[in-house]
């Protein structure tokens, strides 16, 4: 069910990188923003023309600000059209998003080593 | 490990690390799972799908230079992250990757028992079983079992050796080169190289075997 969802979006997004079988991640967290940006169209918050616009959109915003473009950068563009989407469609303000990430950053901070990562309350507090 | 985190109290490396990149992406995912845009289970189901496909599979591209080129076999078995770095085509491994060779004598099989440290820049995303409790805790107490559960069943007098990863030093098995491979290019014998080979719960395709 998964692969056809990626279908549906890899054939939607062109620009998607992928081999013979479908799309290609270079970490573990461009796999999580490309999942996102499926459940978010899943949920019918944008449909992929809307998201292709606003990926093309962030593409030539960063080149433009000297993004080399060289495909490295692909799911950071995927990122920021994830945020900005999300942003835009009133799921959660940019103000959110920074106060999760301090959290997030505060969380790891006081994570030994070799624990998993989770987020509590204190977190948001610091 | 405990009293040794103790003792270190002040490293660097002591505590977590993630990512601006990786904070941005939690924040996201956290926000979207409390608002029910995203459900956990969905989210990993899709990224499953892609475990074997993240990383330019530059694990075996390595092993496979190793086979074929003795110098940068011992000097990858000297210094993991020095010789990988030499290639150029990996962006960035750990400052501590250390190889250790499977010999006729020998098995290695690599487990971090704290947690699932793993160099996905070189195998990909972890399998789910790398990160289970069952799988980190008995490969320490009884790595033939582990091993026989995978499949993998070693004669009696080879040596099986655990590599409990740490925070610093994250491990990379390189397998026997199999045989019938003679004059095989590093691309033919990269073909064979299997993530399982790597993490040392599995061997390499032998030849002529259907993949």
């Amino acid at each position: 069910m998964s692969s056809a969802l990626a279908a549906a979006a890899t054939a939607a997004i062109p620009s998607i990188p992928r081999d013979d079988d479908g799309p290609v991640f270079r970490a573990p967290w461009e796999a999580h923003a490309f999942a996102m940006a499926l459940s978010l169209h899943e949920r019918g918050v944008f449909t992929w023309p809307e998201w292709a616009a606003a990926l093309a959109d962030e593409i030539k915003r960063a080149q433009a600000a000297g993004d080399p473009d060289t495909g490295e950068t692909y799911y950071l563009h995927w990122l920021a059209t994830l945020e900005g989407l999300v942003a835009r469609k009133g799921v959660a303000s940019m103000e959110t998003l920074h106060r999760y990430r301090d959290a997030w950053d505060h969380a790891a901070d006081r994570t030994p080593h070799g624990k998993p990562i989770e987020l509590r309350d204190e977190d948001f507090k610091a | 490990m405990s009293q040794d985190h103790d003792d270190h109290h002040h490293h660097d490396h002591d505590h977590s690390e993630l990512s601006e990149t990786e904070l941005r992406v939690r924040a996201l995912e956290t926000i979207l799972t409390e608002k029910g845009y995203v459900e956990p289970a969905a989210l990993d189901a899709i990224i499953q799908a892609y475990e074997t496909k993240i990383g330019p599979h530059n694990g075996a591209r390595v092993v496979a230079k190793a086979w074929s080129d003795p110098a940068f076999k011992t000097a990858l078995l000297e210094d993991g992250s020095k010789a990988i770095g030499s290639l150029g085509h990996v962006s960035r491994v750990g400052d501590h990757l250390v190889v250790v060779e499977n010999t006729p004598e020998r098995h290695n099989m690599v487990v971090c028992t704290l947690c699932s440290c793993y160099p996905w820049e070189m195998l990909g995303l972890p399998p789910v079983w790398y990160k289970a409790a069952p799988y980190r805790s008995r490969a320490v107490k009884d790595p033939r079992g582990v091993l026989a559960d995978f499949g993998v069943a070693l004669p009696k007098d080879i040596e099986i050796r655990v590599w409990d990863s740490t925070a610093e030093t994250r491990f990379l098995v390189l397998p026997m080169r199999p045989a019938g491979t003679e004059g095989w290019s590093e691309e033919q014998l990269a073909e064979l190289v299997t993530r399982d080979s790597m993490i040392g719960t599995g061997f390499p395709k032998t030849p002529g075997a259907p993949s």
